[in-house]
């Protein structure tokens, strides 16, 4: 075959295998191909499951032999390691769940597995989600296929990974404070945060409940928009599922950014964002104003607390999800003497550096005597973040900003704890609203790419996916990691 | 010398009963007791990793009638809220349960105290929350158990009402008549099966003493997970007096909680690494609040059954003796047996007395309950029919229930087959009683004489020549006629 | 801010983490820099504030109490460290 698979959209695979162009049992042999070449060097799979890949192509091609199936059938993903598929060992990249084969799948999987997909493995992370360079992975870190020597960004840094060394044609991942979008901005991938409550949590361990969530990570704007639409929509098992049906999240993609109103926040454009990452997010609202859009400046005056907000709920979440992992059910169980020492031997042997301080900070936010000092505190600016939002978009339609402060940086270049959270500031007041956004490549800096960032009204996403579309017709993002280059 | 003489008891209690759903609160497993050990299990309710809750509609109105028959206000906005600590019988190490909005708060249920007078109880607030699995020690308790232990999570997830009392109880009896009433009434209720025996209701105890005319409150110790109203009221009456001697001999009380040791009728400090507990309550972010709507509450209280106070009520009514009603109401199956039987319109009096004593000792002899014996109410009812119309005597009517709780049969058809009928017919036994008089000339005049005895004989040889058969107060009735 | 030594032990001891000397003093310094920062939330007046717990909020999210399928015990069990005649086993309580 000419074409270079590794190169095709998750559309054209879709089409080229229900043209039965393509088998599925040759798509994913080519991708297991692509990952026993590249991932040594990436490391983007914790686990490759290629005996179950080849069997399940091999019934997606009795599928679409037989002139079934949809867009998704037959083509090859990776889903993060926080993910559950039955029967997979689920690590979350942690010692903690190294064993831990969850009799279930997570709801986003079942629907995955629904609309065809080929699970080709499960992908590295920062532990238990908590990190923003995949460094934290108890197991090792992946390398940002762009520069080996610089981080893919986290916690999804596997999934980022994976696509953009075209290892995985797209990939599932979650994004509590920007774990989804800040890697697909280190490793130029387009990464959607949607809506919380868009997509079930059911199945995917959780980080931080109220702020948890599953979505895409994709080579193009339209790739990304087709899987949303194939694990969106309402879950009974998660009762912070949204009770309304999503339609199809592709169907405005072409309309352009003629009349959208964009808005971008002054506060974002302070110390800190580096000037390759600030030029290439002025670029872009350039290019947006020329194919039609209204750019103004607005203003989001309650940013700066964001992640002082983050930094006490998240934790505070986590210290609570984080306890049952007590060597009694599953996971790791250290020997003791006794149920407190087994319970305090097996978390300190399960848990890594990250994870410890993250469970030591929300168990003293929620202590006693510091609830209303830091957690309800915290709680209450989460309002005035959903507020500030609020007023920017009954005057404009989405807003633009950074993903990330800085492009990609190198391994061990950010070890102190703070400075790595102020990393997030531009992902993290979206998830304490609740709001979605979605981060896209739009240039590069010092040769790493640098992504942009589209945030929109709750349940807006084809709005984002439409305003995405059309700066990244625009920019015409061509470049790819020269790992990549070989065949 | 007994505390009482020297200090006032003051005590709360924390009820916790398993709601009647068919499913645990977030998931659908089955609360079924008795099943095998992990069997009624799936990866909600062992806590498995990405897992999430799903609140039973059941549990909310189960929670809400409590509510509701407890005087409570209902709470127009209510939460789940996590309440965090380790045990291994809890698979998430933290519970779900609810902290500042409870479901239900600020009711009250009235007792009656042993000085007969009646007294309300407060109930300072009901909440929902999930019940924890159940630990299996190898030792005998807890205490002494030094192997491991095994955990069966069948019972984790059940959903558990937390009824929370004011310290408003002032001895054990106090406290008994509280735990009565209000068992009782989650009975009535339908809000919980109230199986004690199954550990479907277990209770925590508060207890404090202070010198008597004393207003303020003395330290305060807590025993936990006593599972029934006997060990509730030798757990006060054991630990009243501890302290009391603690006290006698100028020391202080310490505030902690204590196990009761049933084997040995004693509390036992439990001192365990965690001092103070520190449960760090935070918002469930798992789960969404509750708006509670008038309509909502509306309907849950037009579903409420009868509550045990108005059916007392409506018994004495109906011309019942308030012991006759206490007796009748104290136990549901019986009160609803006796309702079932009055369909029929049998003597209000008449049945309750032949329930309350007659049914009751035979089944207590037979070894029955009332839920397995053969004796429908319709068929008592028709029984206490047939006594009270004189078709049968009282002392029939004994062996015809007897023969009804044997073989379930109508005590028509027994009457019937056992020739058991009484003579009632005034014409024929007037008849009868003329021969009598004839043939005893003697006694007749006794008992013209003042000889009052006289009259039973008269009345015996009435009731030989009918082979039992005469109603006796028609004979009664008719011989003194003619003997005037 | 740092906070003390005593304070690390007893949130350590409430999250069930055996700390090491060296951890301890870490995380005594790093958790005392994340408070002191979270501390700026202090500046501002939220007295009149609601708090957020959820930023898309619904209202009675409700299943019907209507009986589902329980997992066979092996699978219940099968990730369990230890199990003994279908129980979950621990080592001693106290």
């Amino acid at each position: 075959m000419d074409i270079r698979l590794s190169e095709c959209s998750v559309a054209e695979l879709g089409r080229l295998l229900r043209g039965r162009e393509l088998s599925a049992a040759e798509l994913t042999e080519y991708y297991l191909e692509r990952i026993e070449r590249l991932d040594p060097a990436v490391r983007a799979y914790i686990s490759v499951l290629a005996d179950k890949a080849r069997i399940r192509a091999r019934e997606m091609d009795a599928l679409l032999s037989a002139g079934a199936g949809g867009p998704l059938t037959g083509v090859p993903a990776a889903l993060k390691d926080n993910i559950c598929l039955a029967g997979a060992v689920t690590t979350c990249a942690s010692k903690a769940l190294a064993n831990f084969r969850p009799p279930y799948s997570a709801t986003a999987a079942e629907k995955l597995l629904h609309a065809g997909a080929v699970v080709l493995g499960k992908l590295n992370m920062d532990e238990f989600a908590m990190g923003s360079s995949t460094e934290y992975s108890a197991f090792f870190p992946t390398h940002n296929p762009w520069d080996l020597a610089r981080v893919p960004g986290g916690s999804s840094g596997g999934a980022a990974a994976a696509v953009a060394a075209g290892t995985a044609p797209y990939a599932i991942g979650s994004d509590t404070g920007g774990s989804i979008r800040q890697p697909a901005s280190f490793c130029g991938v387009v990464g959607m945060k949607p809506t919380y409550g868009a997509v079930s949590r059911y199945g995917l361990v959780a980080f931080a409940s109220s702020l948890d969530q599953i979505g895409p990570l994709t080579r193009t704007v339209a790739d990304n928009a087709l899987v949303l639409t194939a694990i969106a929509g309402h879950d009974p098992k998660d009762s912070t599922s949204a009770p309304n049906e999503p339609g199809d999240y592709s169907a405005g993609l072409e309309e352009g950014a003629r009349g959208l109103k964009i808005g971008l926040p002054k506060e974002f454009f302070r110390e800190g964002l580096a000037p390759g990452v600030e030029k290439v997010i002025r670029d872009s609202a350039r290019r947006l104003e020329s194919l039609g859009a209204e750019v103004g400046e607005c203003s989001l005056p309650h940013m700066d607390h964001a992640i002082a907000a983050y930094y006490l709920i998240a934790p505070a979440e986590c210290s609570s999800n984080l306890a049952r992992y007590d060597g009694v059910r599953y996971g790791l169980r250290a020997p003791a003497a006794d149920v407190i020492d087994m319970f305090q031997a097996s978390r300190s042997a399960g848990f890594g550096p990250e994870v410890k301080r993250r469970i030591m900070l929300g168990t003293y936010a929620l202590s006693a005597g510091y609830y209303d000092a830091y957690y309800l505190q915290a709680q209450k600016l989460r309002t005035l973040i959903r507020q500030d939002y609020e007023r920017v978009f009954a005057e404009y339609d989405v807003i633009l900003s950074p993903t990330a402060p800085t492009a990609a940086y190198r391994f061990g270049e950010m070890s102190d704890p703070l400075s790595m959270y102020m990393g997030d500031i531009y992902t993290i007041p979206v998830n304490l609203a609740g709001l979605p956004a979605i981060s896209l490549p739009a240039g590069l800096t010092d040769g790493m790419p640098v992504g942009v960032q589209f945030i929109g009204r709750h349940f807006e996403e084809a709005l984002l996916y439409q305003a995405a579309f059309a700066l990244e017709q625009s920019v015409a993002f061509t470049e790819r990691p020269a790992l990549t280059e070989v065949d | 010398m007994a505390y009482g003489d020297r200090y006032e008891m003051v005590c709360g209690i924390e009820t916790h009963a398993e709601m009647a759903t068919k499913t645990k609160i977030f998931c659908a497993c089955s609360t079924e007791f008795g099943a095998e050990q992990n069997t009624h299990v799936c990866p909600v309710c062992l806590g498995l990793p990405g897992t999430l809750p799903v609140l039973n509609r059941e549990a909310v109105n189960l929670a809400i009638k409590a509510g509701l028959a407890l005087n409570c206000e209902i709470a127009t906005v209510s939460k789940f809220d996590r309440k965090n600590y380790y045990y291994p019988d809890l698979p998430k190490n933290y519970q779900t349960s609810q902290f500042d909005l409870p479901i239900a708060k600020n009711g009250w249920l009235e007792i009656t105290t042993d000085a007969g007078g009646g007294k309300r109880v407060g109930i300072t607030r009901a909440h929902m929350e999930e019940d924890a699995g159940k630990l299996v020690h190898s030792g005998e308790t807890i205490t002494t158990s030094s192997a491991g232990s095994s955990v069966d999570y069948n019972r984790a997830g059940v959903p558990l009402l937390e009824i929370v009392s004011e310290p408003d109880l002032r001895s054990p009896e106090e406290a008994l008549a509280y735990l009565t009433s209000l068992v009782r009434i989650l009975d009535y209720a339908g809000v919980s099966d109230c199986k004690l025996e199954q550990g479907s209701v277990r209770f925590d105890v508060n207890l404090s003493l202070r010198p008597k005319g004393r207003a303020d409150l003395g330290t305060r110790t807590e025993m936990k997970n006593l599972n029934s109203l006997s060990a509730v009221r030798r757990c006060l009456e054991y630990e009243a007096e501890r302290q009391a001697g603690v006290l006698d001999g100028g020391g202080q009380i310490i505030q902690e909680t204590r196990t009761w040791d049933e084997g040995r009728e004693m509390t036992l400090s439990l001192r365990s690494k965690e001092e103070a507990h520190d449960y760090r309550y935070f918002p469930e972010p798992d789960l969404m609040p509750l708006r509670i709507s008038p309509a909502w509450v509306e309907s849950m209280r037009r579903a409420l059954p009868e509550l045990p106070e108005a059916r007392r009520e409506r018994l004495i009514g109906l011309g019942l003796s308030p012991y006759d009603a206490g007796v009748i109401i104290a136990d549901k199956d019986l009160a609803l047996y006796f309702d079932e039987a009055l369909k029929t319109g049998p003597d209000v009096k008449t049945l309750a007395n032949w329930l309350t004593s007659e049914l009751y000792g035979l089944l207590n002899a037979r070894g029955e309950s009332l839920a397995a014996c053969l004796i429908k109410p319709a068929a008592l009812a028709a029984l206490v029919n047939l006594i009270k119309q004189g078709a049968i005597s009282g002392k029939m009517g004994k062996t015809v229930l007897e023969m009804m709780a044997s073989t379930g049969r109508d005590p028509e058809d027994i009457v019937r087959a056992e020739k058991m009928t009484q003579i009632s017919d005034a014409a024929e036994l007037s008849a009868l009683v003329d021969e009598v008089l004839a043939n005893n000339p003697k006694s007749a005049d006794d008992y013209r004489g003042g000889k009052e005895q006289a009259l039973g004989f008269l009345v015996g040889q009435v009731m030989r020549l009918t082979k039992g058969q005469a109603n006796p107060a028609l004979v009664n009735r008719i011989l003194k006629e003619k003997l005037n | 801010m740092s906070i003390s030594a005593a304070e690390v032990e007893r949130v350590a001891f409430l999250a069930r983490l055996h700390l090491t000397a060296a951890e301890k003093e870490d995380y005594a310094r790093q958790l005392g820099a994340v408070l002191s920062y979270a501390g700026r939330l202090r500046e501002l007046d939220l007295s009149a504030v609601e708090p957020t717990a959820h930023a898309t909020p619904l209202f009675n999210v409700l299943r019907e109490d209507a009986p589902g399928e329980s997992m066979e015990r092996e699978l219940a069990l099968a990730n369990a460290p230890e199990a003994i005649d279908g129980f979950f086993a621990v080592p001693r309580i106290v």
